[in-house]
């Protein structure tokens, strides 16, 4: 293999070989830090594999007993990062905040600088969530990405925009369908969608 | 731990500066008046991670904008808002 160097110690398998320079000073930096006893090959596996569990379903389940429980509400709006430790998430040392939809309000969230998402609870954020287009254009004219997306507002509803700059990861609680009561906390975590937890979907629907 | 400088309800103003570091103020919210909204506890400086954790830990805010004063071309209503992350260094007592 000449001077090829074995990545096999530290990189994942199913991964084609990188070929641009960015991608293999990424790969050489993982290997100095694994070398250097930072953190082992297993450790990063652990956490890759926790990240590829999450799923916008974990925040359906956080939305649906919201619904149903409005005390536990209360402790998510307050302090989420402590209030979602109670459903088995833990996402410290980031600042898990949940901000509720009402019908006089609107949240939206976005990050302007980079990408910033609760990955670790929902995983990968959707493309667009990481467009110049979406980033630049949701802060200044955000009722008419809305609108793009679906989401028209009346001007009595006010629309609030969160640009994720710093420790805070933000998700939507969305408005709980009319018609659903009595229905269980897994019947009305299925009706909750990615786009409703980032606020580019207002009305879920009960199918 | 220190007390906040600044309490939620109180007019803040966003320093408007461009150090050569890394940092988290979006060229948009430099300058601008804001409200606060919460205190979100102690974290690393963004311009200090370059070494060690970031220290020295400060305290940091979310701060809410109107989105017609932050826009002079705003198309939308008169109660829309922006909410961002700033830390305390980067606040300033507004005044008026």
């Amino acid at each position: 293999m000449g001077d090829h160097h074995d990545h096999s110690k530290t990189f994942q398998p199913d991964h084609p070989e990188p070929t641009s320079d960015d991608a293999l000073l990424g790969l050489a930096l993982r290997e100095l830090l694994i070398d250097g006893g930072y953190f082992t090959a297993a450790e990063e596996q652990a956490v890759i594999e926790k990240m590829q569990g999450a799923s916008p379903e974990n925040g359906g389940h956080i939305v649906a007993r919201a619904w149903k429980d409005p005390e536990f509400k209360a402790r998510l709006l307050d302090h989420g990062s402590e209030a979602i430790k109670e459903l088995g998430f833990d996402l410290s040392p980031t600042e898990f905040t949940v901000l509720e939809n009402s019908r006089s309000i609107h949240n939206v969230v976005v990050c302007t600088l980079c990408s910033c998402y609760p990955r670790a609870l929902l995983g990968m954020s959707p493309a667009w969530y990481k467009s110049k287009n979406y980033r630049a254009r949701v802060v200044r004219e955000p009722r008419q990405v809305l609108a793009e997306f679906g989401v028209e507002l009346s001007s009595e509803v006010e629309v609030r925009v969160h640009d994720s700059t710093a420790e805070l990861r933000y998700m939507v609680l969305p408005q709980r369908p009319a018609g659903t009561e009595g229905w269980t906390e897994q019947q009305l975590a299925a009706l909750v969608t990615r786009d409703s937890l980032i606020g580019t979907q207002r009305t879920l629907t009960t199918g | 731990m220190t007390l906040p400088l600044y309490r939620p309800g109180q007019r803040v103003r966003i320093a408007d500066r461009t150090p050569a570091t890394h940092h988290r103020v979006p060229a948009y919210a430099k300058g601008q008046t804001a409200v606060v909204e919460r205190v979100c506890g102690e974290h690393g400086q963004p311009e200090n991670f370059i070494r060690g954790n970031g220290e020295p830990l400060t305290r940091l805010y979310r701060v809410r904008l109107l989105q017609r004063e932050l826009w002079p071309d705003y198309r939308g209503s008169h109660l829309d808002k922006l909410d961002l992350e700033v830390f305390e260094h980067w606040l300033e007592p507004a005044h008026g």
